[in-house]
């Protein structure tokens, strides 16, 4: 624990979000129809989790992490493969062979794959599975976090709803989970098409959760979101983000939410990207 | 049924602390209710909240434990499909799902209580094991093999109370995908599974008073079925008849027509299911059951037994 607590060096984090976020254009290439868009938005988040939140486990013992990270939004997945790519729980050849017949990584996660601890893409379903996991560790007298970033659409989802209250009738404050509020569905803008789908915020803490509202590309605000909570109740961190984040022509255009790059639009982007500071 | 499952689950529950209920406000019965009171962390209610009660059985057995999802069949099956197909089956977790009332057992409730198509629905789903005893002490057999069991997902489907012992007497033990005879004849032999064994009892009585002699099989393990033990049956019969509580596409009937195909059979071989229709009906289960033309008058009357 004491290494998280110490603080989070976000200018390494913005580092690693760089190289997260131009591998994933790199696999891009490989594929027609990927979620880019997707995994920018929840990249500062699913990075924070696995690089300042989850505690690792003792040297050499499996799983890697003491704690448990589920991406219940399946399609923001590209961010938790490079991610776990670069923690050396997935290899390169995985991410080369993503979404072909002799490759084990497809376009929503699947559980049995190294560090997939749930098969998620429909969603909904991350938030009672995380609910029943922070149950059981509790009764079980195990310290372990649980760890779920939710897409705002998910939240439309009913069963999202039914966990939320469940979670907090629990009071499983073991159960730390990320909404990545990029306001977009498959189709369009949330706030358009769904005004009363806000307040968030409100709706979550009514809910009986402890929930803050902060940039989710704003990895300390975040982190200090976690350090600060009252461990009481369940933690929810609203972050505001921009799906396509760091693309301009991504930022907010939901083709991007299925679209892979053709190789002019790649090479513009990596120039958007620019260059990896060493 | 009820009250066995409750019973069996109960007792075994205080050996093996990785069980654990996970009702959605069904009130329990008999041992449910004491199981909740001793070990009260092991018992969760979602409230009337299927979906969560079927997601949070899936984290739970990641962790090890054995979650059994407990409420009435439509409410356990059909209401959280979805969930029971990607969180258990997909992930192939240990969770038992246990329908209470499968078929039309809730006949004063209506069509929306009835689980007609429970088997044909769990029996589409890859991994999902299906299990169906025909009383209380096949309920015991499948509920501590529940207990054991390391395939993956179950879906238990069981009556409600007071159904009669049809097995004490069975010539074979209760054995984990096997058909069982509970007896052995020559003629006719008819497979049924779950509380509609009665009919099936029933109409091996009238055999029997005919002249017939009767194998009786009960096919508790409906998933994987034991397609041997029926083409073994089928041949070694004149006639074979399937009597399930269970709309006609989807369940036993229509296998065990597979079955006689791909042997080439040469029995006759008759099959009488749930109609395809929702029946508006109000009475005792054996009203509903006749209201699809599954009575034992009727039975004997298509079957022109003497």
């Amino acid at each position: 624990m004491a290494s998280v607590e110490k603080g989070f060096d976000a200018l390494a984090a913005q580092r690693r979000c760089l190289e997260y976020r131009r591998r994933i254009l790199e696999i891009s290439q490989q594929v027609t129809a990927l979620h880019v868009a997707p995994a920018f938005s929840c990249l500062e988040m699913v990075d924070l989790i696995y690089s300042g939140l989850m505690r690792p486990s003792a040297e050499g013992l499996s799983p890697r992490f003491l704690d448990s990270f589920l991406m219940s939004k399946g399609h923001g997945c590209l961010s938790q493969y490079v991610i776990l790519e670069n923690f050396g729980v997935l290899e390169k050849s995985d991410l080369q062979n993503y979404c072909t017949p002799i490759g084990q990584l497809g376009a929503h996660p699947d559980f049995g794959v190294p560090g997939i601890e749930a098969s998620t893409g429909s969603l909904g379903h991350g938030m009672g599975i995380a609910t029943g996991m922070a149950y059981a560790d509790r009764i079980k007298g195990d310290d372990r976090h649980i760890f779920v970033v939710l897409s705002d659409g998910e939240l439309q989802e009913g069963s999202t709803w039914e966990a939320i209250m469940m979670a907090a009738n629990l009071n499983l404050h073991n159960l730390i989970a990320f909404v990545d509020l990029n306001d977009f569905g498959g189709l369009a803008r949330m706030s358009e098409g769904h005004p009363a789908f806000y307040p968030v915020l409100d709706k979550i803490r009514a809910f009986g959760w402890e929930a803050i509202e902060v940039n989710g590309h704003d990895a300390a605000a975040m982190h200090d979101g976690f350090l600060n909570r009252s461990r009481k109740k369940p933690l929810m961190i609203v972050g505001k983000t921009v799906k396509g984040k760091g693309v301009s022509f991504m930022e907010h255009v939901p083709i991007w939410h299925y679209r892979s790059p053709n190789k002019e639009e790649y090479a513009q982007a990596l120039a958007e990207l620019g260059e990896v500071s060493s | 049924m009820r009250n066995t499952f409750a019973d069996t689950f109960y007792e075994a529950g205080t050996r093996d602390k990785r069980l654990a209920v996970v009702v959605a406000d069904i009130s329990p019965a008999g041992s449910i209710q004491k199981f909740r009171e001793d070990f009260p962390d092991r018992f969760v209610n979602t409230g009337v909240s299927e979906q969560i009660m079927i997601g949070m059985c899936a984290g739970m057995a990641l962790r090890g434990l054995r979650p059994f999802a407990y409420t009435i069949a439509t409410f356990t099956l059909f209401r959280p499909f979805e969930f029971v197909r990607n969180d258990l089956c997909y992930q192939n977790l240990p969770v038992t799902v246990v329908g209470i009332g499968g078929g039309v057992t809730y006949s004063t409730l209506g069509g929306t209580h009835h689980a007609m198509e429970d088997v044909a629905v769990a029996g589409a789903i890859p991994n999902l094991t299906i299990l169906a005893p025909c009383d209380p002490d096949e309920t015991k057999a499948a509920t501590l093999w529940c207990v054991e069991q390391t395939r993956g997902p179950v879906y238990l489907r069981l009556g409600k109370a007071g159904e009669p012992d049809f097995t004490s007497i069975a010539v074979d033990p209760w054995e984990f995908g096997k058909v069982r005879y509970l007896r052995n004849g020559q003629d006719v032999c008819i497979f049924s599974y779950g509380p509609i064994m009665k009919l099936a009892v029933e109409l091996a009585d009238r055999f029997e008073k005919s002249g017939k002699s009767v194998s009786l099989i009960s096919v508790h393990t409906l998933k994987p079925l034991d397609r041997e033990g029926i083409s073994t049956a089928l041949a070694a019969h004149k006639h074979a008849i399937v009597i399930e509580e269970c709309v006609p596409r989807g369940g036993l009937a229509g296998q065990v027509k597979e079955i006689a195909w791909d042997q080439k059979a040469d029995c006759r071989l008759d099959a009488f299911s749930l109609q395809d229709e929702f029946i508006h009906c109000y009475g005792t289960h054996s009203d509903l059951l006749a209201a699809h033309g599954l009575s034992i008058e009727s039975l004997v009357q298509q079957l022109k037994i003497v």
